[in-house]
């Protein structure tokens, strides 16, 4: 297993995601004879994993059932452990997408928080690709280093323990990509232009107020980027149920004359039914109507 | 051309060849560079040739006669000397006279060859209430005279982001209305990475085609399921891959996916057609006639081999994509078409490995909540999730900063999932709908 590379066997080291039923889902380490506790009861590594293909179901020892997951970086997402407030899949969708990231891409991050940007990147960019990422919180920039390792996509990263604003990404002249998600990307912007390729790239800050993004943006503009954009982009989700609408009772049918006036259900004629029921998707009471400003833009060339 | 000489990256410069994005403002065309070869765009006939040798992201200004002259040095901007401006517009009246030039007169100052940034500064200055704007009314005018006159092309490096754009932004109906977004949703979600064997089946031109190898960066195998004839892949083509690419590139026809299914799909299959040799020639006694007939068996004899080596070609590449196929271990599905999504989603999941991720986009609901729900009732899948995103651009300007005033209406839905293994024997129901207790953080484990 790798976050980077599928297999289709279990494997003692690997990270697993256990998967308990809707929205329910933890990961695990797997280690020859341990035993993790879940509602369902308890399972037992070495038998229930160890060996097993990635996608099976695992009775535990109460009798109920859980998957196990391939991990993913969308998976790991959903359940890493936070350390800071972290980005979601939906704008690390349009982040990749936008900064043209592919494997061999070299990328700079700052700062690492809690990594689950990091990971997708890492996928992204695997194998020939390299992210330096940038952390000035001593244990953060620890805690992901170690992560890494875990998942075994060291090779492919480099964490540095520094303030992006004073000393840069530690390199100049590599990047193909730049994203910045720091309290003040307008001082960074200098040192990312720096760290990118002569010939350009692209870079991305990821903001959560409008006063953060103007000033960005100015800063942008003033160090000869191009294609300055900002747009934001929020998910829609939908609960696919189905409803059961009443039909009204206008009183019974006339016997002497049908009288068009009163619509009936529309289509042939609905004897006693009392309800109507439809398959359709319903909007969630709530959304997440918020979660930050994406400003890109391009390095021109110098 | 200075940029040969200093040993930089071959990708970044513009080749013969090559192909490219046109850029004019958020105006996107893909072309292909050849030389002498006059292109469109913009309302503009120009030739391509000067662009060879520069480096992509470099920006040219159309020179009468149609050669593209580089911009070398950044233009200082129309220097902002604020000479004179009002506070607001309570006087200001829109009687379509405060422009002095005619069309005829821009027509003729055009001919004399000024520059876009020149016809600008010539509109500004017999603009008789232009003194009488606000400095940001100002601005705004002159980005709009800049955006009509001014004609500069930026020539870029083509990439799932740049083209998605301009498909959306020109040729939405060739790829299903798919917002670029969307795109970017689907990719993601779908894992696509480098090393993976992902099936697609797409009818968006070839945008999501390439939009899959760009992210699969050659590695790995992605198997192209085609309707019909043959697959598009236009869009594929003006992503400019290099040839290793193709190498990773299959395609499989729908038609043939129930015989793969139920094991008959014989290797012959494609060969069908007898390709016997050519029908024995009558020669005729005379010389000249002999040798006719002569050229004429041999033409034939070539013909009928040529043919041979076509069908042998395809034979053995419906094979290989039957050899990736038929293990039934996809490590990912990505559908994107016209088509019901339902029987695609419901045919092809069967090739996909367990504990892999799939994708449909639709540019509809309805046939994604039939997909949804008859997914449910096969079971084999987990993470059913029906999702679309609100996509909103910002004008950023000091003190001017707001939403810009039109918006996407809509960019599509997908449907997408992690596949699973059903096929164990369950062990007694199991309330897998309960909705989720506080979340679980990581299991501490006992070793």
């Amino acid at each position: 297993m790798s976050f980077v590379e599928y297999s289709e066997l279990i494997q003692e080291g690997d990270v697993a995601i256990i998967f308990l039923g809707h929205d329910s889902m933890f990961p695990l380490m797997v280690q020859s004879g341990a035993q993790t506790q879940t509602r369902y009861g308890v399972i037992r590594h070495s038998t229930d994993l160890i060996g097993r293909r990635y996608g099976s179901k695992v009775t535990c020892s109460k009798g109920g059932w859980v998957y196990v997951l391939h991990p993913t970086p969308e998976l790991w997402t959903l359940n890493l452990p936070h350390r800071t407030q972290i980005l979601y899949a939906t704008d690390i969708a349009n982040i990749t997408m936008m900064l043209e990231l592919k494997p061999g891409s070299v990328v700079c991050e700052s700062g690492t928080g809690s990594g689950s940007l990091s990971h997708a990147m890492l996928r992204t960019i695997a194998p020939t690709g390299h992210l330096y990422t940038v952390e000035f919180h001593q244990q953060r920039a620890e805690k992901a280093t170690e992560e890494f390792r875990e998942h075994k996509v060291d090779h492919l990263v480099t964490v540095l323990n520094q303030d992006v604003c004073k000393d840069g990404f530690g390199v100049t002249g590599v990047a193909d990509a730049v994203f910045l998600d720091i309290p003040s990307p307008w001082e960074a912007v200098g040192h990312a232009k720096s760290a990118m390729k002569r010939q350009g790239g692209r870079l991305c800050s990821f903001s959560p107020c409008i006063e953060q993004v103007q000033r960005t943006c100015a800063a942008l503009a003033e160090h000869g980027f191009g294609e300055i954009c900002t747009l934001e982009v929020l998910l829609r989700l939908y609960d696919v149920r189905a409803v059961s609408l009443p039909l009204p009772d206008f009183g019974p049918d006339d016997p002497s004359r049908t009288d068009p006036g009163v619509p009936d259900r529309a289509g042939p004629s609905v004897p006693t039914n009392t309800a109507v029921t439809c398959r359709t998707a319903i909007a969630p009471r709530e959304m997440a109507g918020h979660t930050g400003y994406l400003t890109f833009a391009s390095k021109s060339l110098v | 051309k200075p940029y040969r000489e200093t040993g930089i990256d071959e990708r970044f410069i513009i080749k013969d060849g090559d192909f490219v994005v046109l850029q004019r403002g958020d105006v996107y065309k893909a072309v292909q560079i050849q030389k002498k070869r006059k292109v469109i765009f913009e309302k503009q006939w120009f030739f391509l040739d000067n662009a060879v040798g520069e480096l992509y992201g470099s920006t040219f200004e159309v020179a009468s006669g149609g050669s593209l002259q580089p911009r070398k040095s950044k233009h200082p901007e129309i220097p902002a000397e604020v000479k004179e401006s009002g506070m607001d517009n309570r006087n200001i009246v829109d009687d379509g006279r405060s422009q002095k030039l005619t069309r005829d007169d821009i027509e003729t100052l055009k001919e004399q060859g000024l520059k876009g940034q020149e016809i600008v500064q010539q509109l500004v200055e017999n603009s008789t209430t232009f003194r009488d704007k606000t400095e940001f009314a100002q601005e705004k005018y002159i980005k709009k005279k800049k955006k009509k006159y001014e004609n500069i092309i930026t020539i870029l490096k083509p990439s799932t982001r740049i083209l998605a754009l301009m498909y959306h932004g020109r040729e939405p109906g060739k790829i299903c209305h798919l917002r670029y977004d969307t795109l970017a949703q689907m990719l993601t979600l779908g894992n696509i990475h480098a090393g993976s064997k992902v099936i697609v089946f797409e009818t968006c031109a070839g945008l999501v085609l390439g939009a899959v190898m760009e992210r699969m960066g050659g590695y790995g195998s992605v198997i192209q399921m085609y309707p019909g004839g043959g697959p598009t892949r236009a869009a594929t083509d003006s992503f400019g891959f290099p040839e290793h690419f193709h190498r990773t590139l299959h395609e499989f026809p729908l038609c043939k996916v129930k015989a793969l299914l139920a094991g008959t799909l014989s290797p012959d299959e494609e060969g069908k057609d007898s390709v016997d040799g050519p029908a024995a020639e009558h020669l005729d006694t005379t010389a000249g006639q002999l040798i006719d007939g002569i050229f004429h068996f041999i033409l034939h004899l070539l013909q009928a081999q040529e043919k041979k080596v076509k069908m042998e070609e395809k034979r053995k590449k419906l094979s290989a994509a039957a050899a990736l196929l038929q293990g039934r271990n996809a490590d990912g599905l990505v559908v994107a078409s016209r088509f019901h999504p339902c029987p695609v989603l419901l045919t092809l999941l069967r090739f996909v490995a367990p504990s892999r991720p799939f994708v449909v986009y639709c540019q509809y609901r309805e046939p994604l909540i039939e997909c949804y729900s008859k997914l449910r009732e096969q079971g084999g899948v987990i993470n059913l999730r029906l999702s679309e995103t609100w996509l909103r651009h910002y004008q950023v300007l000091p003190n001017r900063t707001h939403p810009v005033l039109l918006m996407s209406g809509g960019g599509g839905y997908i449907l997408s999932g992690t596949t699973i293994d059903d096929s164990a024997s369950a062990s007694g129901p199991q309330k897998a709908e309960e909705p989720a207790p506080k979340r679980i953080k990581l299991q501490e484990t006992v070793a």
